[in-house]
């Protein structure tokens, strides 16, 4: 069997590139296993950019337009850094009719970011969710990987002044 | 793996289970664990050390109980429930194991919410370990997987399955006993069964929860599915928003296969089954099932014009079979009981029973399984236990950003998919959100199409432009800025955006709008000729 010897080289030192590359073995460096690949580029490195879309493109002989595609059609990945926190606002039906726009505006006021930005000082990330399944415990966020549930503003106010506080 | 070994280990873990006289069972499903359950078993199983109790009682990890807004929830021996459970109520539970119930902490059993639900797809939930096999196996688990690989033909597993009368749990309702003979009869070089876990519906999550507490039921379903439509190869494509269920499944796929249930050549037969997981990455457009394939595939998720069907060309352009989570779920126990037992429950065209997600404006929030066929008044008021703080009902909404917001006239309506469909809603994957006087059909309507507009691929006009056009008109008539032209504009657009989409997605993104204007008009028209909404949502007088 032939086996390619042309994969080229990782961008760079970085140990992360040996989890990606054996990803990409997994899959066979093949075009099928392009979002398995992406999911282990975000899960090691937090978001994509461009060097890990090219390399990773050019190993599973896919043109970068559909990389990036690929990339940026998912809500999943991301192409920029996230804060050192996140706070994730599930916006899903349920949080929706319990009260969860109530907890976009309070991040507003706090941080003066909306979901998807991230504050000036990169230190904390607001996203929304579509829904995450917690809907029992509407309106629910995610504080760093952490679920809450039956959140009101002024317990997301404070959470949000204690990463603050901890970080200054 | 043959009967008399799945027997043999059903014995030997029914013994060991015997020895140790009193369990305490701990949901740690998604909704628990974010309400701390971890902790409560763990504060458990060091109490349990400490009184030298190991021998007599177990603390048991399992999966959901249904009652997810009263979480962390524990059970005991003799239906005892416990609600609100914390860490530091450990050693009081153990106490009471001895002593009778923790009055406090006491979780009724005898309400509706209970006593109303049948359990078919769920009668593992809240009962087994989900993370071991050896539990599954000894609830009856993979007999119905052997019973046919070694006593049935592939055609007389179909025909249980169509004798059933089970129908998509997805949303459609297509006829799942068809769609398995069609991909049977279908000529492929390799044939592939994908199980839909995409869950994309807000204020759903029956899938995750039947995932995360017995995900070998679903594993047994696409066993039984891929023999009796003669596939080797298998996917089950899950929400990445989902890691506990696809750590669940990982380690069922694995454990199935150190048993010799999933590989080459199961129970020494010709047939042959692997099934590899593919992480969704949050599309809710890939649950239409030719997106699904497409992102199975590498490629962004776009739906294709359809027929070809992928019974006939899916996956890599051989025949596939595309079954939901909950669809596949419900065969096992089909295959065990026969098609006929399964088709005496339900109604005549709906047969079965559903999972909901009871969830929004409503006492008892959680999951429910019910007979097909319950009115949507004994789902709200009597299991859901009617809405809060005195409030009064406005809306059901079923089927998600597909479905439509339906009035306390249709109460009384049973649930069945002709019913909901006739009443212009449907189904779909489960998700039922109520909603109360607080609400403004408008603002939902908006919400709906909101949704539709971010998930349209793109792909076709009338989806792309149609959803942006309608949620901006939607939004003028909230701000309180909207004419009469602009209600009949929409109304246009409904039209228009129902019947010429490519997919699904696009011709049931009108459905919110549709029903809000048929069952609400009175609300549209407030905001339109008198400037004014009802629940004080909408405007500049908007509660924030």
């Amino acid at each position: 069997m032939i086996t390619s010897t042309v994969k080229p080289a990782p961008p760079g030192q970085d140990k992360r590139w040996k989890i990606v590359d054996a990803t990409m073995r997994r899959v066979g460096q093949n075009s099928r296993g392009l979002i398995e690949t992406l999911h282990t580029v975000q899960e090691a490195f937090g978001y994509l950019d461009e060097t890990a879309l090219r390399y990773v493109a050019i190993t599973l002989r896919v043109p970068l337009s559909r990389a990036y595609g690929v990339a940026t059609f998912y809500h999943f990945f991301t192409l920029k850094p996230a804060g050192e926190h996140t706070c994730v606002i599930c916006l899903g039906t349920a949080c929706y009719i319990k009260g969860a726009p109530r907890l976009v505006d309070a991040v507003k006021r706090e941080l003066g970011i909306a979901p998807g930005q991230t504050t000036a000082d990169k230190k904390v990330s607001v996203l929304s969710a579509r829904c995450l399944g917690s809907c029992g415990l509407a309106p629910a966020v995610v504080y760093d990987n952490e679920v809450a549930g039956k959140i009101t503003p002024e317990q997301l106010r404070q959470q949000l002044a204690k990463w603050d506080a901890h970080d200054a | 793996m043959t009967l008399e070994e799945l027997e043999e280990i059903a014995l030997t873990e029914n013994e060991a289970q015997a020895k140790i006289p009193l369990t305490v069972r701990v949901c740690v499903a998604a909704g628990c664990l974010s309400c701390q359950s971890q902790a409560v078993k763990d504060a458990l199983d060091r109490d349990i050390a400490s009184r030298n109790w190991s021998g007599h009682c177990k603390i048991k990890g399992v999966g959901c109980m249904g009652l997810c807004a009263e979480g962390p929830l524990v059970s005991t021996n003799g239906g005892i429930l416990y609600k609100g459970v914390a860490a530091a109520d450990a050693t009081a539970l153990l106490d009471a194991m001895e002593q009778g119930p923790v009055e406090r902490l006491l979780c009724p059993t005898d309400i509706p919410f209970f006593q109303r639900q049948k359990k078919i797809v769920l009668e593992n939930s809240g009962v087994i370990d989900p993370e071991r096999i050896e539990e599954y196996i000894a609830a009856s688990g993979y007999r119905a997987f052997v019973q046919a690989l070694t006593e049935m033909t592939p055609a007389e597993v179909i025909e249980q399955v169509v004798k059933s009368g089970l129908r998509g749990r997805g949303g459609a309702g297509y006829p799942t006993g068809l769609k398995w003979s069609t991909v049977a009869k279908a000529v492929g070089t390799r044939k592939y069964v994908i199980c839909n876990a995409d869950e994309g519906d807000p204020g759903a999550f029956m899938d995750r929860s039947v995932l995360e507490s017995d995900p070998h039921r679903v594993l047994e379903g696409m066993l039984i599915a891929a023999y009796a439509v003669g596939a080797p190869e298998g996917y089950i494509y899950v929400r990445a928003e989902y890691p506990l269920a696809i750590k669940r499944l990982k380690s069922a796929i694995r454990q199935a296969e150190k048993l010799g249930l999933l590989g080459s050549n199961i129970g020494g037969t010709s047939f042959s089954f692997r099934i590899e997981l593919r992480l969704g990455a949050g599309a809710f457009v890939c649950g239409e099932e030719t997106a699904l394939i497409a992102s199975i595939e590498g490629n962004r998720g776009t739906p294709r014009p359809r027929p070809p069907y992928p019974a006939m060309e899916g996956l890599l352009g051989q025949p596939t079979l595309i079954n939901n989570v909950e669809t596949f779920a419900n065969v096992p126990p089909i295959i065990r009981n026969g098609g006929e037992w399964y088709a005496a429950i339900g109604t005549e065209k709906s047969k079965g029973t559903k999972v909901f997600a009871l969830a929004g404006r409503v006492q008892n929030t959680g999951l429910v399984e019910v007979p097909m066929g319950i009115s949507l008044r004994e789902m709200v008021f009597e299991i859901g236990g009617g809405i809060p703080e005195g409030r009064g009902f406005k809306a059901v909404q079923t089927g998600g950003p597909s479905g439509g917001c339906l009035p306390s006239e249709c109460l009384d309506m049973p649930v069945d998919y002709e019913s909901l469909a006739r009443a212009g809603s449907i189904m779909g994957s489960g998700g039922m959100i109520v909603m109360d006087e607080g609400s403004c059909m408008v603002d939902v309507a908006k919400y709906f199409m909101d949704f539709c507009m971010t998930e349209s691929c793109g792909k076709c006009i009338p989806c792309r432009v149609g959803t942006y056009q309608m949620h901006r008109l939607l939004d003028t008539i909230t701000k309180l800025q909207a004419t009469p032209q602009d209600v009949a504009m929409l109304e246009e657009l409904c039209d228009l955006v129902k019947h010429t989409s490519l997919c699904g997605l696009g011709q049931s993104a009108p459905n919110p709008v549709l029903s809000t204007l048929r069952y609400f008009a009175e609300e549209y028209k407030a905001h339109i000729e008198r400037k004014e909404c009802v629940a004080g949502v909408c405007g500049k007088g908007a509660a924030t």
